[in-house]
């Protein structure tokens, strides 16, 4: 029979082993660096992408890499599915198996606060032929913390408007691309709709869900999520309530842009126009006519939106310096060049119409040169914070009164100044 | 005198038989159980894996949290929808289909087949179908009716979310609640018909109290199972609009895992573990009451 001496025994042999088990847990962050004379060093590096050709160049580039660097036995590119990719990463970081190198998006203002990251610039510059000078400041800007870069930006999409020209002349509507508004684009979307029944603009994968990306539109109109330095919302601004009645009409009145929980893809024929970056020209198949263009103006002018990628080493990579010196490789200017074909990259000497349009398929060097160079000196990325996730579901979670037909407008902003303002200011 | 006595030996081989188990539950309960009682005092910046000792901050966090309210709320209309229309659906369609008729065993199989699909495909598929040009909506038009925008509404969405689940999940119940009525002595219901028992009478009387066991376990495990539904809210509503279908337990994986606060979402997480552990004891406790086929 047990008794209640043997059970408290029990108990507290628990929570010793349950203590011990937390106390092992805490010390992950144990991390380091072999140095230079390491021997079988072994890198991972977790990217979002999976796309054949794209994950084929990486282990070309990784392969060769590993010819002139005998210690290190393999690089691994890990494939991480991009809806999890934040979550999956930071789990991975918190159970003390982080990657040596990760490819980030939002989640790099959190890594860069918490001095998750290594520092680049030191080992760049001193890199033989990397030309540390040849990237453009307004890409690496995102990734940067008091004059030390921690992320190289190998990807640099601007936003741009895509047009479909067949369902445009099926609704008998004409645009002019270099005066384009974005009330011109919200009235020939409503006749389109009117006429054929497709969809007229889409902000591609906002699905009245990633709020963050209707600053492709809101960046026109003057309005800004939070003030430069990030500690203040301006979601309530007189610009913005002007930019969500623009969007909100479209939505419920006009029926230029699709209501929630309306499915229409772009690609696939269902609008007439769509806002999304210039690397989804890949999903073009030519089973339309089409046009790609600067976003459209918005009552404060013509503004550039960018979504950027960045790679960085981790502070938690047991193997630090070789993973730099790996980057240091993957990024200089002979492999910047092979991977521009996929991804619009930061160095100057490669940001020409001519030079994108060689591994570009589908978009001519003048569009390119008017889409992404001519973009890119002035171009401000979507809105980035620290404890993006966070912001993010409570932004949404305050905005989705936004998308009633009866909304309160100004009452709805204010709501999700009120929702996000105590994380601004953590 | 010997050590190993008959009553050593059999205590012995009790407690090896018994070792699996016990084993899987210190290493997947009381540990993990043991853990999260550790992170939910701490602060864990997940990026550096440094832990600060906070002690009953999140704690306190959580009695003002302001979001509580609307997500206890919604667990409770989810999890008392899930689990009344899950118990009641199930005995009725086990009821129906416990009679002899032609294509019993097919409706038998229609009815269990959604639980072998797998919870992210099948909820995918009602995405689809509950979206503004969704198939249920089409199908409403076709029959001249208007339908509304399912999951961009709290109530239809909440509505959407139980009657995905409970689709699915009805057949469980319904197996259980069939095994059950098979059970009961056919002698018991022929003496009824020949006292001129009717049939509501019967099922009162004869049926259910004997099937109360059954009773008591598909409530304990539906209860448990609703508390636990996460998929079906990640899918598809991700918790809206605004918190209408943030479950608790969803709930915990937002705090923890989205947005990296590993403690708050610990102390969730018991609160959670809590509710599910008090509610077990209340229904056993009721047992007495109202199971009456113990021996």
């Amino acid at each position: 029979m047990i008794t209640a001496r043997k059970l408290l025994g029990a108990l507290a042999l628990t929570t010793a082993a349950t203590l011990t088990a937390a106390c092992g847990a805490s010390g992950t962050s144990g991390a380091g660096t072999d140095g230079a004379n390491a021997t079988d060093v072994k890198l991972r590096m977790t990217v979002w992408t999976s796309n054949a050709d794209q994950l084929k160049l990486f282990d070309a580039i990784g392969d060769a890499y590993r010819a002139e660097h005998p210690e290190v036995t393999s690089i691994t590119f890990e494939s991480l599915p991009f809806a999890d990719y934040n979550t999956t990463l930071t789990t991975q970081i918190a159970g003390g198996n982080a990657p040596d190198l990760a490819w980030m998006g939002d989640l790099s203002r959190d890594l860069i606060a918490s001095d998750a990251l290594v520092g680049l610039t030191d080992k760049l510059k001193a890199t033989d032929g990397w030309q540390y000078d040849d990237l453009a400041d307004s890409a690496t800007k995102e990734y940067s913390r008091d004059g030390t870069l921690y992320a190289y930006p190998f990807s640099n999409s601007p936003f741009a408007l895509y047009v479909n020209t067949d369902l445009l002349a099926k609704a008998g509507q004409t645009i002019d691309p270099k005066t384009l508004t974005w009330d011109q684009v919200a009235a020939a979307g409503a006749a389109v709709h009117a006429k054929t029944g497709k969809a007229g603009f889409v902000i591609r994968d906002f699905d009245y869900k990633s709020w963050n990306t209707l600053a492709t539109v809101w960046t026109g109109f003057g309005a800004a999520a939070w003030s430069p330095d990030g500690k203040t919302c301006t979601f309530n601004s007189p610009e913005m309530q002007r930019a969500f009645t623009f969007l909100h009409d479209a939505a419920f009145k006009t029926r230029a842009m699709p209501g929630p929980g309306t499915k229409a893809d772009f690609f696939a024929g269902d609008a007439a126009f769509t806002v999304a970056q210039v690397s989804r020209a890949s999903l073009l198949t030519g089973s339309f006519k089409f046009g790609v263009h600067p976003l459209p103006a918005g009552p404060s002018g013509r503004h550039a939106v960018l979504g950027q990628a960045g790679v960085g080493v981790l502070a938690a990579s047991k193997h630090q310096e070789q993973a730099t010196d790996f980057l240091a490789y993957l990024t200089n200017p002979v492999n910047a060049a092979k991977l521009a074909q996929f991804f619009p990259p930061p160095r100057k000497s490669l940001l020409t119409g001519a030079k994108l349009a060689q591994n570009n398929k589908k978009l001519s060097a003048a569009q390119l040169q008017e889409v992404v160079v001519d973009q890119l000196p002035n171009a401000v990325t979507l809105p980035n914070h620290t404890s993006p996730a966070e912001i993010a579901q409570k932004g949404k979670t305050a905005l989705d009164a936004m998308w009633k037909p009866d909304a309160d407008i100004p009452a709805v902003l204010d709501s999700v100044c009120a929702a996000i303002e105590p994380i601004l200011a953590k | 005198m010997h050590y190993w006595t008959t009553r050593r030996r059999d205590v012995l081989t009790g407690y090896l038989f018994i070792a699996p188990q016990l084993g899987g539950v210190v290493l997947f309960v009381l540990i993990p159980v043991g853990l999260a009682i550790w992170y939910s005092l701490n602060k864990w910046n997940v990026f550096t894996g440094k832990q600060t000792f906070v002690g009953g901050d999140h704690y306190a966090a959580l009695a003002s949290d302001p979001q509580l309210p609307s997500v206890l709320l919604a667990t409770v209309v989810f999890s008392g929808g899930v689990v009344v229309l899950n118990i009641t659906l199930g005995l009725l369609i086990a009821v129906l289909l416990n009679r002899r008729f032609r294509g019993a065993t097919f409706f038998r199989t229609v009815f269990f087949s959604p639980v072998v699909v797998s919870v992210v495909a099948w909820t995918l598929v009602w995405g689809f179908l509950l979206q503004d040009n969704g198939g249920i909506n089409g199908l409403l038009r076709a029959i001249g009716a208007d339908g509304t925008n399912w999951l961009q509404h709290g109530d239809t969405a909440m509505l959407s979310v139980i009657v995905s689940q409970v689709v699915r999940s009805v057949g469980v119940n319904m197996v259980l609640f069939l095994a059950a009525l098979q059970g009961v002595p056919s002698e018991l219901y022929e003496a009824a018909r020949i006292d001129g028992a009717r049939s509501r009478a019967v099922f009162a009387r004869i049926t259910l109290p004997l099937i109360a066991p059954t009773v008591l376990l598909t409530a304990i495990i539906t209860v448990v199972g609703a508390l636990q539904s996460f998929a079906q809210i990640a899918v598809l509503t991700g918790g809206g609009p605004e918190l209408s279908t943030t479950v608790l337990v969803y709930y915990v994986f937002q705090q923890a895992f989205e947005f990296n606060d590993i403690g708050y979402g610990s102390t969730v997480a018991l609160m959670l573990l809590s509710f599910v552990m008090v509610l077990t004891l209340l229904q056993w406790q009721l047992r007495k009451r109202w199971v009456f086929h113990e021996q």
